[in-house]
């Protein structure tokens, strides 16, 4: 029946644009196809969008998300792109580089409150922006920190190196868990780079070097990338953390009591909370250089090709009302992108449940790399991360992957900006 | 009549051939603002570069050799020599790939891809084994299921199964089977040991790895090359079964003499394909271990999809895929020459 109504709203809303000649359709792909809260969220912004004014009429365009970077690639060499793109953030420089997307002009009043992560910055201007953020907590108990007597850690007083290796310890000691310690491992992809290079930046160390873009050397292979990979590598060999981990034991391993610990994101916050009324979303650790957490979502951007940028650009500018916002978190659970927005959220509003994660993420958020080399670098950490989690050599895995990080940037020359 | 055909395989076939191989000398990327230049051999250079170094251990002042924690003798760091080393440019970025002890030092087999080195090793380690075992495990199933027996359909139905099963699902299935928690195959172990058998890792112990997806591999296929056999022992004519019979032959003698010779070109035919398909290799890695762990399920084709595509860097993937070709293209000829018929 709702979809039967959606037919006949489009039909309707297609034959009126064809009648109102002045009205110029734009269109837009989304990464939510099968998701049936947030295609219902993301039209209703279409409708209202199309009914707040006459210049413009949006239609979408949903793919799933495993094919949808896919998508925009073939859409990109088959000269077939929307108007209003939908990226996700660290990809977003590679494809503003390779021509996809071009600056987003809108009020920056209107961003001025908005989460960093949320930004999508490159070469000094905007292309992209996110009506939400997501963050990474460490989560366990507050049984289990009394247990192991163990200080809670805060936003400002995190834990240190050594806080977290003796609360690791505790917890391997107390016998009471299958691994002190939820990485994640089973989640390959993203979820490395986005999980887990935040640890080697705390270290100091990175990806690739930051204020060139140019190289990988000293950045992933130096002392502080040295020391990251020595302390990754001993988690497992220690026996804190497991370098395989199935897809159950990750999506129910901590609600059933095998880990003392997880390292997991918002989205799977409220799950954590159902399985136990004490459950505490701590903040990083920090290994040195500041505790820090993956930020950057999904965020809209407009595409390089299209006729309207002006049209698109006041599209996107409608959707960032709060209301959206909060209809997004509500809907799917993730944060707002603005603290007026997560005023309206039940569980991102002052004493909420899950309003940690706001100030995780405004406090500790870290980007990556913001580079069209991402794309490649992000491959090369995770097969890195695996394999010393694996056993392999530590430096010689380090050296390796700068050279497939530096033998890419060169092959690019430089991944200069057009 | 043959013109849509030819067609359909000059624009799918032919052509994307003819540009990977001209690909493999640009550095033609996937999404990339910047034209593609012509780079000559540098990608198979890159690919397939390879460097033997001996190194002596350090002495000291005096002239002793000096010895690490261990007792051992100490080397000079091998990443000071491949790391932008003024003196050994020959093995800038190279990483060693094998070594052992000679002399009172090491000699290192250093590649600048090792990666793909071990690719290659894992494919052929793969084919060698899957090639003959499949090809025998499917020619016992042809012969079990060449009976008169009622119900015998059922039987060939079952062997034949897994072939008609999407490989990507079987792959899914088999890596449930493989789980070292809740997996069939450690339940039916440890059940069959009494609890005495540790629970195995399949796919994450780099050393049961790449067996287990060769064991997988030749059961999912194993249907396949049994109707090919099944279809040559049928075409084998009743009247000299029934000579042999009369002439008192035991069942091997019936084999050996009769079905054998009779099934010859089936047998060409099935190594042919089988060693293609397994030099192919790739879905099941896709899904069960991602090359992992520590490359110890490495293949040829992933690597040429993980560079192409994932990595964006066409003309590596391009690279492989030549390379590939080439591999297979020799090994078919050496197959058809070892197999050719005798005049």
């Amino acid at each position: 029946m709702k979809h039967l109504k959606w037919s006949v709203a489009a039909v309707a809303l297609i034959g009126w644009g064809t009648l109102a000649s002045a009205t110029e359709t734009l269109t837009m792909w989304y990464h939510g196809a099968g998701n049936e809260v947030e295609s219902k969220i993301i039209n209703q912004i279409i409708t209202d969008f199309n009914a707040s004014q006459a210049d413009y009429a949006v239609e979408l365009q949903s793919f799933p998300q495993a094919a949808y970077n896919d998508s925009v690639t073939a859409g990109a060499l088959a000269g077939n792109l929307p108007d209003i793109l939908d990226v996700d953030g660290p990809n977003m420089p590679n494809w503003a580089w390779a021509g996809y997307m071009q600056p987003l002009t809108i009020d920056e009043s209107k961003i001025a409150t908005f989460l960093p992560g949320t930004k999508g910055m490159y070469n000094g201007k905007l292309y992209s922006i996110g009506l939400w953020d997501a963050a990474i907590s460490l989560v366990t108990r507050k049984s289990t920190l009394e247990a192991l007597s163990l200080r809670t850690p805060t936003l400002e007083q995190p834990w240190t190196a050594e806080e977290f290796e003796a609360a690791l310890k505790a917890a391997k000691d107390s016998g009471k868990y299958k691994y002190a310690l939820d990485l994640g491992m089973a989640w390959k992809g993203e979820w490395y780079p986005y999980a887990f290079s935040p640890f080697l930046q705390s270290f100091g160390g990175d990806i690739v070097d930051r204020t060139t873009y140019a190289s990988a050397e000293g950045a992933l292979n130096g002392d502080a990338a040295q020391a990251w990979g020595k302390w990754w590598q001993h988690l497992f060999t220690d026996g804190y953390a497991q370098a395989d981990q199935d897809g159950a034991d990750r999506d129910n391993g901590f609600g059933a009591g095998e880990y003392a610990f997880s390292w997991n994101g918002n989205w799977a916050a409220l799950g954590a909370l159902k399985a136990f009324d004490d459950t505490l979303f701590l903040p990083a650790p920090d290994f040195g250089k500041g505790p820090k957490i993956g930020a950057a979502s999904w965020q809209f951007g407009v595409s390089a090709k299209s006729a309207h940028p002006e049209g698109a650009a006041k599209f996107i500018e409608f959707a960032l009302q709060d209301k959206y916002l909060a209809d997004f978190s509500n809907g799917i659970g993730l944060i707002p992108a603005t603290p007026s927005a997560a005023a309206l959220v039940d569980n991102y509003k002052e004493g909420g449940p899950l309003a940690v994660f706001f100030g995780l993420s405004n406090a500790q958020g870290t980007l990556r790399p913001v580079t069209p080399g991402y794309v490649v670098q992000a491959k090369v950490f995770e097969k890195a991360a695996n394999d010393i989690a694996h056993g392999a050599n530590v430096a010689a895995t380090l050296d390796a992957a700068v050279d497939e990080i530096d033998a890419d940037i060169t092959k690019n020359n430089g991944y200069a900006a057009q | 009549m043959a013109g849509p055909a030819i067609a359909l395989i000059l624009v799918f076939v032919i052509a994307p051939f003819f540009l990977a191989v001209g690909f493999s000398f640009t550095n033609q990327r996937l999404v990339s603002p910047n034209p593609a230049e012509f780079t000559g051999l540098s990608n198979y250079r890159q690919l397939l570069g390879m460097g033997v170094l001996h190194l002596d251990p350090l002495k000291d002042a005096a002239g002793a050799v000096v010895l690490d924690d261990q007792g051992q003798p100490k080397l000079p760091e091998l990443r000071k020599i491949t790391r932008k080393n003024p003196d050994y440019p020959q093995f800038d970025g190279m990483r060693e790939w094998f070594s052992w002890a000679s002399g009172e030092g090491r000699t290192y087999v250093l590649a600048c891809d090792v990666v793909f080195m071990t690719a290659i090793i894992n494919t052929f380690i793969f084919v060698l084994v899957v090639a003959p075992l499949q090809g025998g495990l499917a020619l016992g199933l042809a012969l079990l299921i060449n009976q008169r027996l009622r119900g015998i359909n059922v039987f060939r139905a079952i062997y034949f199964m897994p072939v008609v099963v999407s490989i990507v699902v079987v792959s899914l299935l088999w890596s449930f089977i493989y789980d070292q928690r809740e997996g069939i195959l450690n339940n039916l172990l440890s059940a069959l040991s009494f609890g005495t058998m540790p629970r195995v890792d399949w796919l994450g112990n780099p050393s049961t790895a790449l067996g287990a997806i060769i064991f997988m591999s030749v059961w999912q296929a194993v249907g396949f090359h049994m109707v090919i056999w099944l279809s040559g022992l049928q075409t084998i004519s009743p009247t000299l079964y029934e000579a042999g019979a009369i002439e008192g032959a035991s069942k091997w003698q019936t084999f050996r003499y009769i079905t054998w010779p009779g099934l010859r070109n089936t047998a060409v035919l099935v190594l042919v394909v089988i060693t293609m398909q397994a030099f192919g290799l790739f879905s099941q890695i896709d899904v069960m271990t991602k090359g992992g762990p520590l490359d110890s399920t490495q293949t040829i084709v992933f690597q040429a999809i993980q560079r192409g595509y994932g990595k964006q860097d066409i003309s590596a993937g391009s690279a492989i895929s030549v390379i590939l070709f080439v591999i297979v293209l020799s090994v078919s000829l050496i197959q058809r020459y070892l197999t050719r018929e005798k005049a």
